[in-house]
């Protein structure tokens, strides 16, 4: 027994290779149940097949619209959701199977900073209990240590031990968001998952908590998930970026070749969704609008999921899923049968039309 | 500037509550022209939508209280009209679209009779088949695909972009000469947004009307407005044609706002946040209310004592000064393009 998990163990290093983590093959699938008893009736397919892999220090960005699994992929990757199939190797060890106790050393390494600064600290614990709660947990509060570690957290991320006392309602927005971060990091984590840390906040706001993560960073060498859907912010604080629809990776790369030469339809289609930035750009954009809306992942589409939307979509996209593999003489895997490499960013000199399909428009 | 067709003059609003009087709206005044496109922008707290729905005498009240003000269409003040003759207005010759569709469509009544009531409430006689007809049309017009299945659909049954287009059908269905969009996009995905968008700019085509935009999105304020509203803690600090404010922005909260945007389409070094929070409007700072957070005031005695009334200005000390751009901070003229002077005019907290 031993033996072998020494082996499993000795194989899922040798996978990492150099990875902090890695998932193979993850799916999260969640039941549909209907009737006086519950049947299960079909099954949400929240997260459908993700591999991705995460080197220590850098920041991974995951981006795509509501309902594509961006955030069940994340609480399934640090085991709030158990996965329904799939490997998650990390640092060094493979945790898919892992029970409370065991992930419990695990959980040390790797923390969370959930969405919303207003439903996730306990409205009737005191800042200090907050941020000491994990402490506590792991035992290793010890009282005047423990104290000074809390105060020392709470300056690391901008706050003043004067807060320590006071409860999650006498802060605004950003500075609950700093509390929470300030939670998460008191156990010195190698790696924090990031799930939309700054999208509840005002954008005046929002640069100030994406600095403090920066800072972060690189002060205690810090590896991101940040799962987001703002794809200004994700450029910003990403190495590299995986695009994410309907429960699969469509596109993963680095920041350059997501936003600079993207080449999976649906990631063009939504970098030249996002408003312009100056009255200046005005119709020199092309924007392609998409059609319809997302189908649900309760009843994907056959073949490529994309495909209902996709103004490339032929015959094979009904039939074959097209794998995530480097394409078109691209470097960076993509899914999709006709990649091709198309720069929606780059601005024309005169006013440019559009792609896509238009909403019919007939004149009253 | 023709004529304007809606004028907000010296709007002060105020809601009662525990923890004080808190001054939502103070001393606004704005214009809409006939067919533009004005933005308000501002973020959570900055009065943009107590402004406008007030005129349209939607604040509860109590708590709320229209303190002073007029709001004047078409020669009467919406602010003192009785509440039936505002009820006519509203749905009628202006129109609003909401940022919720789903909590502001009546999940009982189909999409179909909901914008048919919509069109008899302000044309009684209507027959049942025109009403039958326009709304068909309606749909069409705003890209709902088989509008003539889906008119006897409910709420529930279209996804958030299609409500959203339903509510715009609603909207534009007794062709308006005004139309209010509260937040439009703001609950839909960025390709969601990008169609909504363009049922905008198409129900505006159509119909012609003015249409104030509140947003807190800058972007959607390049795309889409021809005059901007920028608004902090309750009050007007900067208002411009879109281009000369995207141009030379005349507000140091404007110039935080732009800097502290990540941008899609270029890599940038460290974000320049605006530093500090929103201020409290029960007990709002002295003088500007902006003094707080701002880097140009450099702890200036006025900033802290006179609020600056809003101005024409000079941007980085050029000569030109435009009529329509107007800032409301005492130190405009030291601005330059895109750029607050902190560094050169001394040091900063």
């Amino acid at each position: 027994m031993n033996s072998q998990t020494a082996t499993a163990e000795a194989q899922a290093a040798s996978a990492l290779d150099g990875d902090l983590l890695r998932v193979e093959g993850l799916v999260k699938y969640f039941p549909i149940k209907a009737g006086v008893f519950k049947h299960t009736v079909g099954q949400v397919r929240a997260v459908d097949g993700v591999d991705l892999t995460v080197r220590p220090g850098e920041t991974l960005g995951i981006v795509g619209e509501s309902g594509c699994g961006k955030t069940t992929l994340g609480r399934t990757i640090i085991k709030l959701l158990e996965p329904t199939a799939g490997k998650i190797y990390f640092d060094g060890r493979d945790i898919t199977g892992f029970g409370r106790r065991q992930m419990r050393p695990v959980r040390r390494d790797i923390q969370i900073v959930f969405q919303d600064p207003y439903a996730s600290l306990n409205p009737r614990m005191t800042v200090r209990e907050i941020v000491a709660e994990p402490l506590r947990i792991h035992g290793l509060y010890h009282r005047q240590e423990g104290r000074r570690r809390v105060e020392e957290l709470l300056r690391t991320v901008g706050l003043s031990p004067e807060h320590a006392n006071r409860f999650p309602h006498e802060f605004s927005g950003g500075q609950r968001q700093r509390i929470g971060v300030a939670r998460a990091l008191a156990l010195n984590p190698k790696m924090m998952v990031l799930d939309e840390p700054v999208s509840a906040l005002d954008v005046s706001i929002q640069a100030q908590v994406v600095n403090l993560l920066d800072k972060l960073q690189d002060e205690f060498g810090l590896t991101y998930l940040f799962i987001a859907h703002d794809l200004s912010v994700v450029r910003h604080v990403s190495d590299r970026v995986a695009v994410m629809y309907l429960g699969k990776v469509i596109e993963v790369g680095s920041r350059k070749q997501i936003y600079e030469a993207p080449m999976h339809p649906y990631t063009q289609a939504l970098l030249s969704a996002v408003p312009i930035e100056s009255p200046f750009q005005r119709g020199r954009r092309s924007r392609i609008v998409l059609e319809g809306d997302v189908p649900s992942p309760a009843n994907p589409p056959s073949g490529c999921r994309f495909r209902t939307r996709c103004w490339k979509a032929q015959e094979i996209c009904a039939e074959e899923e097209p794998a995530l593999v480097p394409r078109a003489g691209g470097d960076h895997p993509v899914a999709c049968h006709f990649a091709e490499v198309m720069k929606p960013l780059e601005l024309e000199s005169t006013p440019v039309g559009q792609i896509g399909v238009e909403p019919p428009t007939t004149a009253l | 500037m023709p004529d304007p067709i809606l004028q907000v003059k010296n709007l002060t609003v105020e809601f009662k509550t525990e923890d004080g009087v808190v001054h939502a709206v103070t001393d606004v005044s704005w214009d809409l022209a006939p067919g533009e496109i004005l933005g308000i922008v501002g973020e959570s707290g900055s009065g943009k939508s107590v402004s406008v729905m007030s005129i349209l005498g939607l604040i509860p009240s109590p708590p709320g209280r229209i303190a002073s003000g007029e709001a004047l269409f078409k020669g009467e003040d919406l602010l003192t009209l009785p509440k039936r003759r505002l009820r006519e207005i509203r749905g009628g010759p202006m129109a609003m679209i909401f940022q919720d569709p789903m909590t502001s469509l009546n999940p009982v009544l189909t999409i179909g009779d909901q914008i048919g009531e919509a069109i008899t409430v302000h044309n009684p006689g209507t027959s049942d088949g025109d009403v039958k007809k326009r709304t068909v049309e309606l749909l069409e017009l705003v890209g709902v695909p088989f509008a003539e299945r889906r008119v006897r659909q409910y709420p529930h049954e279209f996804s958030g972009g299609m409500r959203q287009r339903a509510m715009i059908a609603m909207a534009i269905a007794n062709n308006p000469s005004i139309l209010i969009a509260d937040e439009p996009t703001t609950a839909l995905d960025v390709t969601i947004q990008a169609q909504i968008v363009e049922v905008l700019k198409a129900a505006q085509r159509e119909t012609h009307a003015a249409t104030v935009l509140i947003t807190h999105d800058l972007g959607l304020v390049a795309e889409l407005a021809d005059r901007v509203v920028v608004m902090y803690a309750g009050r007007v600090v900067e208002l411009s044609d879109v281009f000369a404010m995207f141009d030379k922005p005349g507000h140091p909260y404007t110039v935080g706002l732009m800097n502290s945007l990540a941008k899609l389409d270029t890599d940038q070094g460290r974000l320049e946040p605006i530093p500090g929070q929103p201020p409290s409007l029960v007990s709002p700072p002295p003088g500007c209310a902006f003094h707080p957070r701002c880097q140009l005031s450099h702890g200036r005695a006025i900033c802290r004592t006179e609020v600056p009334p809003l101005r024409p200005f000079a941007a980085g000390g050029s000569s030109h000064v435009s009529a329509g751009h107007v800032s409301a901070c005492h130190f405009a003229d030291e601005l330059t393009a895109g750029h607050l002077q902190a560094e050169a005019a001394g040091p900063v907290s």
